[in-house]
């Protein structure tokens, strides 16, 4: 762990703000000049259930969170204390997180008393809220409104917490002031004074002084513009705009649905449709037809809808469309599982997801410009191989709200795949023309036409079918579909550039080699960081992005070229590991895994790494800390 | 094509063995597809043809334009995504009942809601004939045909009536042995604009012994057991879409008289209504889709920088 990093906590009950307060404060602390990773665990609930948002301030970037907290602004009770149940506790509260002279912020006039905890080396900081904000609302002649306007209570906390932490209270009113402009203007300048009197307050009971230092933090980023505060949700949609995207699909679901309705909202704009379909069955086979259509058409889901999706998936390969994109955004499973929590649980079904034998593809990117390039890039494994491509992402990486400079976007270039061109092609009128939809070529691709073009009729069928797309049961012609179709995979694995394949992180020649996928990156960064100050361990990471078509060859000389080998993923069973071994023969010996629903924290991995390294347990398990 | 060419039946024809068994009412039922097609003088690339599974669902290899034969169920979300990408193609799905109702039950209504604008012809013989005579959702309680080993023991939907409580716009019932009559009305559902719907009696000579040629087309009291709609002065325009009371009347009378079955069974147009169409309210949302099919849009060239600046 990093000495100078600091973590801020908001929490409270949902539908209570939390999210806006917890990114206006992550917002002005980027603009202030400090690295900000943040992130928010919620209940699958509207209104009342316990949430809360914590925010890494860093002065280099971070890609995790930590255990312990600095500053924690509680919105109620339960914040502090948790939900005590006479059997099963739902969670112990945050109070006990507090790192060692940590500031409490609490409502004075609330439920709770500092009485309550047995917490003697800590601060807490009481703010009667709803009194500060009534105040603030006075000098606008708009005390009357106070109850209306209650949910403002939250930037009285924030402003007291602002102080705590060591930050700029002017740099948060700006960041306030941004955020109502025109006629809401006044909205803006009462949440600045709101969060101003809360500053104030928290700064008399400090007795003037912060014990904590986050303008230290700050560090200029020599770039002519400020940092983009970015989830990979938003990556995501970028990416696929950038793609050219036509149409996307969606069925509601958590983790997904946040990018989709981003989408949408901005699909006026963008020259984009958004269709909300009666469900996940509906979603693809939409998809499906539009792609057909000659459209670039993707869905995105969860887990449930997957399951419900996945004869779609054989259908498109069947028929050889080109797409459609499916984004897979994990959740806990199985069944209904943990609908907003986090977990890696879906790889092998990402991999096997439908009857029969038939090409897809899958690729898993591990962080926002991984899934902006492999958004694009999906597209057009999907046009030049003509098949499905599913992209691998979780919730962690869809909330994950982090500072980042700029995406980078050079080199992307958009390859729609061979198409059919009737040129000194009749296509007669008896459907015995010229054109081979499904004709056999050296790559297995057949240039495609489009419903719409003169001399490009052809038929599509999910039965088994001839070189025209009509149905035949042929011994001989199933052979060689198969093959045909089977065979674009080993086509795009010796397209496809390494470093879409894999990636490794750290030095080529290291004590200890991690392997993984997926959002464990982040955490895995920053717990090599630490290992590598604090045990000065030499240590790399070996992250497969490429799953189908998987890059066998290229996997097996990364790790056996390893002296020592660990798995680190975010579910049960190590489903990567099983995908290598099958693949590689290698077996990873050793596992780090967490599925309690919730990510890797930097100390919880540093932890586990130094478990796994001090003996030869196969299976290191991690449980979260936090509420 | 030269503008002056006329295209016939035989153009929309292909030379792929049609593998129905003989004496099917499939038959009348493509057939009355490509005389339509000619009807209307749309050329064969710019019509799609969709299907579900099932004997009906090789209905696309047997018409000469761009076919897809789909999933079992699956057909309407695929043609809809198919007419929203190009809304030039002339769409038609086809499927049987069982694809229609059963499987592809919520399809079939959340498409009502949608009113895109399509055809979808469901070939309604009661059966489903390809895994060998099981009772369909429009087999009546009690009914057994020769294949079931016991009778039905649910009720039938009511197709026409779920059609017009889901939002078809035009609503109708068809016979598939009906040679002068089914082109025209498979014509007239083409052309609207909207999500058209027609329910299509098709006899399965194979494993419905109960609706058969003979039932169908006999005389009760010297009266034919089908009749038309419109020989009885049944009028089911909407002449005033506007006008919410009218629409009400009009649907009302529809359902009323999709009740009428066993002596007296109507065919023809049950209810039509010019009411906007999926892709009207696009245009409101994206004024390109006014004037260009979505796939010739230029998105090849955004620029999102705009929209990380947004986040900055």
């Amino acid at each position: 762990m990093h000495d100078g990093d600091l973590i801020w906590m908001i929490g409270g009950p949902q539908g209570g703000g939390i999210n806006v307060s917890a990114e206006v404060f992550a917002r002005a602390a980027a603009h202030g000049g400090q690295r900000v990773f943040a992130n928010i665990e919620y209940h699958s609930n509207i209104m009342g259930e316990h949430s809360y948002y914590k925010v890494r301030l860093s002065r280099e970037d971070r890609h995790s969170l930590l255990d312990g907290v600095h500053v924690l602004v509680a919105l109620d009770e339960e914040t502090l204390l948790g939900e005590p149940h006479p059997e099963f506790t739902s969670h112990p509260g945050h109070l006990r997180e507090l790192v060692a002279g940590g500031v409490a912020v609490y409502d004075s006039a609330g439920r709770f008393s500092p009485q309550k905890s047995s917490r003697t080396d800590i601060t807490f900081v009481g703010v009667p809220y709803m009194e500060v904000l009534r105040q603030a609302l006075k000098e606008f002649g708009r005390e009357a409104d106070a109850n209306r306007l209650r949910v403002m209570t939250n930037t009285v906390a924030v402003g007291a917490s602002v102080f705590a932490v060591g930050g700029d209270i002017e740099g948060l009113c700006q960041t306030l002031r941004e955020d109502f402009k025109g006629p809401r203007a006044q909205i803006g300048e009462m949440n600045a004074r709101a969060a101003t009197l809360g500053y104030e307050h928290a700064a008399q009971q400090l007795g003037g002084r912060s014990p904590f230092d986050a303008r230290s933090l700050s560090a200029p980023n020599g770039h002519a513009k400020l940092p983009m505060l970015i989830r990979g949700m938003h990556a995501c949609a970028m990416g696929k705009l950038k793609a050219g995207l036509h149409l996307q699909t969606y069925y509601p679901i958590s983790p997904a649905t946040d990018e989709s309705v981003y989408l949408e909202a901005i699909q006026r704009d963008q020259n984009l449709l958004v269709v909300q379909c009666e469900d996940e069955i509906a979603s693809i086979q939409m998809a499906v037809g539009a792609a057909n259509a000659g459209a670039r058409a993707s869905t995105s889901t969860s887990g449930p809808g997957f399951a419900l999706m996945v004869e779609g998936i054989g259908y498109a390969s069947m028929t050889e469309v080109g797409g459609p994109v499916v984004f897979l955004w994990q959740r806990g499973g199985p069944s209904t599982g943990l609908p907003t929590r986090q977990d890696q649980s879906d790889l092998q079904f990402a991999l096997h997801p439908a009857h029969g034998e038939f090409p897809h593809m899958v690729v898993a990117p591990a962080d926002c410009q991984q899934i902006f390039e492999d958004s694009f890039e999906a597209f057009n494994w999907a046009d030049r191989y003509q098949l499905p491509v599913v992209v691998l992402v979780d919730k962690y990486l869809s909330t994950q709200y982090t500072t980042l400079q700029d995406l980078k976007m050079e080199n992307l270039v958009i390859d729609r795949g061979p198409r059919f061109n009737p040129n000194g092609h009749a296509n007669g009128h008896d459907g015995a023309g010229g054109y081979l939809r499904f004709g056999f070529t050296e790559s297995g691709v057949s240039p495609r036409s489009f419903p719409g073009d003169e001399g490009g009729i052809f038929w599509a069928t999910s039965d088994e079918h001839d070189p025209r797309g009509h149905i035949t049961e042929d011994a001989e012609n199933r052979i060689r579909m198969m093959e045909k179709r089977m065979g674009k995979l080993d086509v795009a694995a010796r397209e496809i550039p390494t470093e879409r394949k894999l990636v490794v992180h750290g030095p080529r020649d290291a004590d200890v080699t991690l392997v993984g996928w997926g959002s464990v990156l982040g955490s895995v960064l920053d717990a090599m960081d630490t290992l590598a100050r604090e045990d000065n361990l030499r240590a790399n990471f070996v992250q497969v992005r490429l799953m189908r078509p998987f890059p066998a060859a290229e996997v097996t000389s990364a790790l056996s070229r390893a002296k020592r080998l660990i798995l680190v993923e975010n579910n049960y069973s190590g489903q990567l590991g099983s995908l290598v071994r099958e693949m590689t023969g290698i077996d990873i010996p050793q596992k780090v895994l967490k599925y309690d629903g919730r990510p890797f924290s930097e100390e919880e991995l540093v932890e586990a790494l130094r478990a796994a390294l001090a003996g030869s347990e196969a299976r290191v398990h991690v449980s979260h800390r936090s509420a | 094509m030269i503008a002056e060419q006329t295209l016939t039946p035989k153009d929309f024809k292909t030379p792929v063995h049609i593998n129905w068994c003989p004496g099917c009412g499939d038959f009348g039922i493509v057939v009355a597809i490509q005389e339509a097609l000619a009807q209307l003088q749309i050329p064969p690339h710019k019509v799609a043809v969709y299907s579900g599974i099932g004997c009906s669902g090789k209905t696309p290899h047997y018409v000469n334009a761009y076919g897809f034969h789909t999933l079992h169920g699956r057909v309407l979300p695929n043609a809809t995504g198919a007419k929203l990408a190009n809304r030039e193609l002339t769409v038609i799905a086809v499927g049987g009942d069982g694809d229609g109702f059963g499987i592809g039950a919520g399809y079939f209504v959340n498409s009502g809601r949608r009113n895109v604008d399509f055809t979808y012809l469901v070939f309604d013989n009661e059966v489903y004939g390809l895994t060998k005579g099981q009772g369909a959702p429009t087999l009546s309680r009690g009914q057994r045909t020769k294949s079931m080993p016991e009778p039905a023991i649910q009720d039938s939907l009511n197709p026409i009536a779920l059609a017009i409580g889901s939002g078809y716009t035009f609503v109708a019932r068809g016979y598939a042995l009906d040679r002068k009559g089914l082109p025209s009305l498979i014509a007239a559902a083409i052309r609207h604009p909207g999500s058209s719907f027609v329910d299509i009696l098709q006899t399965c000579p194979t494993y419905n012994d109960l609706m058969t040629k003979d039932w169908l087309e006999a005389q009760i009291g010297g009266q034919p057991r089908m009749y038309r709609l419109e020989d009885e002065g049944y009028d089911g325009v909407v002449a005033n879409p506007s006008s919410v009371h009218e629409l009400v009347a009009k649907k009302a009378q529809a359902v009323e008289k999709s009740y009428e079955w066993g002596d007296c069974i109507p065919t023809g147009v049950f209810y039509q209504a010019r009411l906007r169409t999926y892709e009207e309210e696009l245009e409101e949302r994206l004024p390109q889709y006014r004037t260009t099919p979505l796939v010739h849009w230029d998105v090849e060239h955004r620029d999102v920088t705009k929209l990380a600046d947004a986040l900055r």
